[in-house]
């Protein structure tokens, strides 16, 4: 389904929905504030790209919303059940509905396991009893993927490359054919080929089961590919979302301006990328108000008082920002 | 896709078939001659360990006693075999409880973290803190000698080990991927345990455990030597050796026969057990 | 120019013994590189350029055969005694490898490890070093240098050990700097910064660079020349403007397409090839490219194509089909017959 204009579906409620969802965890007895009171809806059908640079909580906010790392406060609501509120089996039955796929795809296959085997382990979890029915499912998966079952499902995954790994691990996150993935810098240690091939294969199946993807990366070139929409975080927090072309043909948001001109292009006659300044500051210890201050050449004195919040600059364009770059 | 470390991708019989010298291979076929040995004691055509004979004692190698007889004019051969029998009993047994217990114990803290890994982790300090010999000998005092009390304290005082090792694998495999992958599945903690973690875990182990094996038969060997392991007269490498204390300048064979096969015994189990922990570690590690 | 070049690998083959086989990672590369010339060297991960650079150094694993020769300020480092070689490395020709995490000893301090090369390779004593070392840290862009001397590479981030790490290559003023994927590992924002660094500290020492990365985007602007590697071997080399322009190599074109673009739509199909490179310790008759190349005939699966000698403008490329006249893709082999 195509997102409109305005970069929403037109429907009633949204497959996920998060509400103020806050992540922290201590380290060393200091408390890293990973996600600070964000807010976003997903769309069925719609894929959000979620980008932002390290550390600034993404992977952590993606792996929060299956509730694979404990949120300190916060509302997850997906299909209208709130996940926040399940305990054991109900929430167990539930993952079965929302995948991940992960960034290293070698580590995410165990590997002293046959490749037929994790693939199954879904089936056998979400209760398929008939071992001839798994192997159905199972191979058919394998192919749709774009490997060869009777070549790979014996193997382990030390036998093939990142590329292939990566296959399998999708692979697996369908064979339950569910209806939501959060794909967690699912190319980023991929050659620039086999990256290419990955996202014309999450794209092929993204139509084929009808999926809604929620696709976290740094690369916004590889974001712009495959998301309707954008959402970008820095140190925690989202500091602008809307529809991809207009986010990245218009940003609001200095900080996503910053991005922008920082990717290299590959033409050597273009302009070199703009140097940014400054490091990013530590989630230890966020500046006050907007946490961007400190690098951004807009800053003002209300930018250390007040924190902005995410108000519509534009239809279905929202910045966190006090004086947006585009009104 | 093959980089830089081009010996990461081996399978693991690839590995074990460059390291395999033949010093591998002599030291396996030297473990299966001696379980044979102990296993079919009863069947071989051997005189009795126990029967004396002291018209005939410390008598060199001839036709009926193929290595010589004892101060007791036991046979030796025969003392060998048998002795074999007990120390390979103790020595795996023991082990196995530990490998069974510990691995259980040292998984399940690995696993669940908090406060059950923090109890487990204290009680498995202090039983690390006691001297080993001294407590088995303080046990043995008050219980008794038998093979069996014996196999059971050392049993017990080879837990902390194990737990430990397993412990720290679980730990570090808990955070790798798959791990995460599979509780995104929605996997129970028993299916995590035990298709996720225990196959990882369990080479290690094992590895672990035949190193642990050559510890006990020596362990076995010191106290019987000091005649506070297995009682007379059911013969034990250890009390062989140190039966045959007295007999040193008359007899020396009396102990380094004994001597010389716990040697070896001990040494094939830490070849063999070193040549798989290399095998399995690397690629635990291999990114 | 008529100087001679600086470095100039000649022939060179790198073979490493495997348990399935002999691993050819390098196979007969040529290169020059003239004093204060930037190269870049673009591939795919296992195409051999991280040996590549590891040859140049004489720092392969021990039981890697070479061939060839690497001519370096006159000298054959193939041949020279292994005590020319440690006053080299780090000296004249100075490494930046992709993680600074593990390039850096996680338990000496930076001051230390600066320290350590400065009296090393200069022989300044203590006193000496330590001031240089907060220059170098400056210089590099390092706030605060005297304090981050005192510091443990866990305590400083990701783009910070890497301007560390090259606060340490450049300490000695080398001749040369190999940068292998030195900003693969870093956000884009810290990987402009990082790049812009180098080219500066290149100008400024009149320093040459050898920029070893799969982000084809990244020597773009930032080189005077490309060599892209497949399967061991250099299957195209230009100037950058034109490498970019007008690929001849249709394994290059691919690995231009496949970049995804910044100014295209959402949901752009991105064109990409089939398969995977071929495995190293498997000998190819033939172009190694040939079994994904579209373009492939009957000759390219049969005849290893070698790199062609330089055209006018200093183009060299190893295909029997070189592609003419992009942005459009070649005729058809068809209609070529």
């Amino acid at each position: 389904m195509k997102a409109t204009a305005a970069g929403r579906l037109p429907m009633g409620q949204p497959l996920l929905r998060v509400e103020h969802l806050v992540v922290e965890y201590l380290v060393h007895g200091h408390v890293v504030h990973a996600v600070s009171d964000v807010s976003f809806d997903i769309w069925r059908g719609e894929t959000l790209g979620l980008v932002g640079e390290s550390g600034c909580g993404k992977s952590t906010l993606g792996r929060a919303v299956l509730r694979l790392n404990p949120a300190k406060s916060g509302r997850v609501v997906f299909a209208g059940e709130d996940l926040t509120l399940m305990h054991g089996e109900k929430l167990r039955r539930m993952r079965r509905r929302l995948q991940l796929i992960f960034q290293d795809p070698i580590a995410s296959l165990n590997p002293r396991r046959r490749i037929g085997d994790i693939v199954a382990e879904p089936l056998l979890i979400g209760g398929v009893r008939e071992s001839t029915e798994r192997i159905r499912r199972v191979r058919d998966v394998l192919g749709a993927v774009g490997l060869d079952p009777d070549v790979t499902m014996r193997r382990r995954p030390h036998e093939f490359s990142g590329g292939q790994c990566q296959r399998i691990a999708i692979a697996r996150a369908l064979v339950l054919e569910p209806e939501f993935i959060v794909c967690d810098e699912p190319v980023s240690s991929l050659d620039v080929l086999i990256r290419a091939q990955i996202i014309d294969l999450l794209e092929n199946m993204k139509a084929r089961y009808s999926l809604t993807l929620l696709f976290i990366a740094h690369d916004l070139a590889v974001v712009k590919t495959v998301s309707d929409r954008v959402a970008v975080m820095y140190l925690g927090k989202l500091v602008e979302v809307g529809a991809t072309e207009r986010i990245f043909r218009r940003p609001a948001h200095p900080y996503t301006s910053v991005l922008l001109e920082a990717i290299p292009l590959p033409d050597p006659t273009a302009k070199l990328p703009s140097v940014p300044v400054g490091e990013p500051p530590s989630p230890l210890t966020p500046p006050s108000g907007c946490r961007f201050r400190t690098r951004c050449s807009l800053a003002q004195t209300r930018c250390a008082a007040e924190e902005p919040a995410l108000s519509e600059v534009a239809p279905g364009h929202f910045s966190a920002c006090h004086f947006p770059l585009v009104a | 896709m093959v980089t830089i470390d081009a010996g990461i991708d081996d399978t693991v019989t690839e590995r074990l078939q460059r390291r395999s010298g033949t010093l591998l291979w002599l030291s396996a076929a030297w473990i299966v001659l001696v379980v044979a040995a102990a296993l079919l004691a009863d069947l071989l055509p051997l005189p009795s360990p126990t029967d004396m004979d002291m018209l005939g004692r410390r008598m060199p190698p001839d036709a009926t006693h193929w290595l010589g007889t004892d101060g007791l004019g036991r046979d030796m051969l025969s003392r060998i075999v048998f002795g074999a029998r007990t120390s390979l009993t103790v020595g795996v047994v023991s082990p196995l409880v530990g490998l069974v217990l510990g691995g259980a114990l040292g998984m399940l803290a690995g696993y669940f973290r908090g406060r059950f890994e923090g109890f487990v982790v204290g009680i498995m300090d202090a039983l690390l803190a006691f001297p080993p010999l001294v407590l088995a000998l303080a046990i043995t005092a008050y219980v008794g000698q038998s093979v069996f009390n014996l196999t059971m304290v050392i049993g017990f005082l080879s837990i902390p080990p194990f737990a430990r090792v397993a412990r720290a694998m679980t730990l570090s495999l808990s955070r790798r991927e798959f791990v995460t992958a599979a509780r995104a599945l929605g996997a129970t903690h028993a299916r995590i345990l035990s298709r996720e973690l225990f196959p990882n875990v369990l080479l290690p182990l094992v590895a672990f455990f035949l190193l642990a094996v050559a510890v006990t038969i020596v362990v076995e060997g010191a106290l019987s030597l000091l005649g506070l392991g297995v009682p007379p007269p059911q013969p034990s490498w250890g009390s062989m050796i140190g039966e045959a204390r007295d007999s040193l300048d008359i007899a020396p064979r009396l102990a380094f026969l004994p001597a010389g096969v716990m040697f070896m015994t001990v040494l094939s189990f830490n070849l063999v057990g070193d040549a798989l922990r290399v095998i399995t570690d690397p690629r635990q590690a291999a990114p | 120019m008529s100087a001679e070049p600086l470095l100039s690998i000649d022939g060179l083959t790198v073979e490493i013994p495997t348990a399935r086989g002999q691993l050819r990672a390098v196979h007969r590369v040529d290169l020059t590189l003239a004093a204060g010339g930037t190269l870049g060297v673009a591939g795919e991960s296992g195409c051999g350029k991280t040996m590549l650079s590891r040859a140049v150094l004489q720092l392969l694993p021990r039981n890697a055969r070479l061939q060839g020769r690497v001519m370096f300020d006159g000298q054959d480092l193939t041949r020279v005694v292994p005590k020319v070689l440690r006053r080299l490395r780090g000296k004249s020709i100075a490494v930046v490898f992709q993680d600074p995490t593990t390039s850096l000893n996680p338990v000496l301090t930076i001051g230390q490890q600066i320290i350590e090369t400065l009296k090393v390779h200069l022989g300044l004593n203590g006193a000496a070093a330590a001031r240089r070392s907060v220059e170098l840290l400056a210089a590099v862009g390092i706030a605060a240098p005297e304090q981050r001397l005192r510091q443990y590479p866990h305590q400083l981030s990701g783009g910070m050990r890497q301007r560390a790490v090259i606060a340490i290559a450049l300490s000695c003023e080398p001749k040369l700097l190999i940068a292998d994927e030195p900003t693969t590992a870093l956000d884009v924002t810290v990987q402009a910064q990082i790049l812009d660094l180098l080219a500066r500290e290149q100008r400024r020492r009149h320093m040459a660079m050898i920029l070893i990365t799969h982000d084809l985007s990244v020597l773009a602007g930032r080189t005077d020349e490309v060599a892209v590697m497949y399967a061991g071997r250099i299957v195209e080399h230009a100037p950058t403007t034109l490498l970019f322009a007008d690929p001849r190599m249709p394994y290059t074109q691919a690995l231009l397409a496949a970049i995804p673009k910044i100014d295209s739509p959402p949901h752009t199909p991105i064109p990409n090839i089939p398969g995977q490179p071929p495995d190293p310790t498997r000998r190819t008759s033939g172009c190694a490219f040939a079994p994904r190349c579209r373009y492939a005939i009957e000759r390219c699966h049969g005849q290893e194509p070698g790199l062609s000698a330089p055209d006018p403008r200093g183009r060299r490329h190893a295909c029997w089909l070189p592609l003419m006249n992009s942005p459009q893709p070649r005729a058809t082999i068809e209609d070529a017959r």
